[in-house]
């Protein structure tokens, strides 16, 4: 245990996530050790993101303004949206440089457990942007576990009948991987959403 | 198969344990207490992820350590494989093959395979239905490991279904309107992979039970004869899973229709009624249940059957060089002569037997083989 406020900085750090005890008392001697002018950098920086960033009104993403530079971006394709669990989703499928189309963020996934369902989603909000027929193609990319296929099964189900393309990110073998080294379930559904070679 | 070489420390009382082994039979003899049930149960470990003795891993670690590690070297068609696996109370277990981890401990899963016999299988002909449904689920993983990972995402289909179908059925009860609409997706996924895990179920039964039926027979000549029948609240839609085992597209269809059936009382209660989760397997000796009727020698007998009937299934499954070791934990004190000896003679003929018992002389004339003595906190080759 250390006095005061060193103690006080570690047991915060150590709250966030991926952070443990002893990387916690690591960052806290760093920034102890660092010049006034960075730390408080990083202080005003911690205060600006609480104050300052909000969530896009129509995507949900985070955001600066009302909308997020997506949405507002008027070269992106409006007829197709690709749903996202997370911001950090949109920004792992803007990666690929990929995809031209819109995002729509839920906010999580369908977790009975942990009392997450429909409701707690931005699914409201995706059902109106559906309703002015701009949109023409819907892709569900949330993640590849159980409450992600949930959540996917559930939006389909639901806008199948709207007369929407909605299609799902295909799972199967990682590029440049070696077919010994995949587990059973990934070969398996790789297997079964194999295509045909022309 | 055999295991060449077992290392543990911090596991159960041995802080550090070495023990070097021979194709063939081994006995580790020592008084109650030196820990020689310790060391078969790492090995089953190593097999199968789980202990044969307690569900949970805290008791498995030392008192006073943090974690345990078990290391095997394991001996399959003349290669030799380095398995290992560190338990952890609390946290994911981390595993490694021949030195580099694994990305999930279950890949170890199939590196060594073993049988193991000891006297808590008891409890699979006397207990509840779980430890049934336990030993199948053992058998369906030991002969295609894939199914660990469709019985884990079961599992968590399970308990998503039972949070959600509490949350409907006390909205509905206090007057609100329910949410059901999610019910129908997690539905699906119930169905999915609870058809998945059926039909392995249903297909291990039926390859075990000609090999149970023969060895209860060769137990106990004089009784008549052992039954094993799935059961499940599907048998009244689809009688033929007695003796077949369906399509998979069936069975999922099957489950739905079911859960749809029995919705209005799940949303009562709160559980989830229909599936693999609540099937049993019964065991009986011609007309009557096992399970009620048979005496405690019948029970044993019909206990030990399903072991070594397991045993020669598996060894017919796999490749030569794969069959698993057969391991048999103070079992011979607890039989009498006829069925000690028809045990040695299965054991005799295994690849690898390991054997364990309070006094040398329980141990059967056939399976003199090599010999450990286990006593305060070592293992020491005797013969």
């Amino acid at each position: 245990m250390y006095e005061g406020a060193v103690q006080d900085l570690i047991d915060e750090l150590g709250r966030l996530p991926g952070v443990g005890p002893k990387s916690a008392q690591r960052i806290a001697f760093h920034l102890l050790a660092a010049e006034s002018v960075d730390v408080e950098r990083l202080a005003s920086t911690l205060v600006r993101v609480k104050n300052e960033v909000r969530f896009c009104t129509i995507c949900g993403n985070v955001a600066e303004a009302d909308q997020c530079r997506i949405c507002t971006d008027t070269r992106r394709d409006p007829s197709v949206i690709c749903v996202v669990e997370e911001p950090k989703d949109v920004v792992a499928v803007e990666r690929t440089r990929e995809f031209r189309g819109r995002y729509h963020v839920l906010g999580g996934a369908i977790s009975p457990i942990d009392g997450v369902g429909p409701d707690d989603l931005r699914i409201r909000e995706l059902l109106t942007r559906l309703r002015d027929g701009v949109v023409t193609e819907l892709i569900l990319a949330t993640d590849p576990n159980l409450e992600g296929e949930a959540t996917a099964t559930y939006l389909a189900r639901m806008i199948n009948p709207m007369g929407l393309t909605v299609t799902r990110l295909a799972s199967g073998l990682p590029v440049g991987g070696d077919l010994e080294y995949a587990d059973e379930v990934t070969l398996g559904r790789a297997f079964s959403g194999r295509r045909r070679v022309d | 198969m055999y295991v060449r070489h077992l290392s543990v420390s911090d596991f159960r009382s041995w802080s550090a344990a070495d023990v070097t082994f021979e194709p063939g039979a081994s006995a580790l003899v020592g008084s109650n207490g030196q820990g020689k049930t310790n060391l078969v149960e790492a090995l089953g470990y190593l097999a199968t992820l789980a202990s044969h003795r307690v569900p949970t891993d805290a008791p498995l670690v030392r008192s006073g350590a943090e974690r345990a590690v078990v290391r095997a070297a394991v001996v399959a068609d003349s290669r030799e494989l380095r398995v290992e696996v560190e338990i952890t109370p609390g946290r994911a277990n981390r595993a490694k093959l021949n030195g580099a981890g694994v990305p999930r401990a279950r890949d170890i899963l199939g590196a060594l395979r073993v049988v193991l016999f000891a006297p808590e299988d008891l409890a699979i002909v006397r207990g509840d239905p779980s430890e049934r449904r336990r030993f199948l689920d053992e058998l369906v993983v030991a002969r295609s490991p894939r199914l660990a990972g469709v019985r884990a995402d079961y599992e968590r289909v399970l308990k998503q279904r039972a949070a959600l179908l509490k949350s409907a059925g006390a909205a509905r009860r206090s007057g609100g309107g329910s949410d059901l609409r999610t019910l129908d997706v997690w539905d699906g996924h119930l169905a999915e992979h609870g058809a998945q895990l059926l039909a392995a179920r249903l297909a291990a039964v039926q390859a075990l039970r000609p090999h149970a039926v023969a060895a209860y027979a060769q137990v106990a000549p004089a009784s008549v004869e052992l039954t094993l029948r799935y059961s499940s609240a599907l048998t009244a839609a689809l009688p033929e899973i007695a003796e077949s085992v369906p399509d998979v597209g069936v069975l999922e269809a099957a489950l739905l229709s079911e859960v749809a059936r029995v919705r209005a009382a799940e949303l009562e209660r709160g559980v989830n009624l229909v599936g693999p989760h609540r099937d049993d397997l019964d065991l009986g000796l011609g007309e009557l249940a096992v399970r009620g009727y048979a005496s405690h020698g019948e029970g044993w007998s019909v206990a030990l059957a399903l072991r070594l009937g397991s045993y020669e299934l598996l060894r017919a499954d796999y490749p030569r060089g794969a069959e698993p070791v057969l391991v048999l934990d103070d079992v011979f004190a607890e039989l009498d002569v006829n069925r000690r000896e028809q045990l040695a003679l299965v054991a005799s003929k295994a690849e690898q037997a390991l054997i364990t018992a309070a006094v040398a002389s329980d141990v059967p004339e056939q399976l003199q083989g090599a010999r450990y003595d286990v006593h305060e906190g070592a293992v020491r080759r005797v013969r």
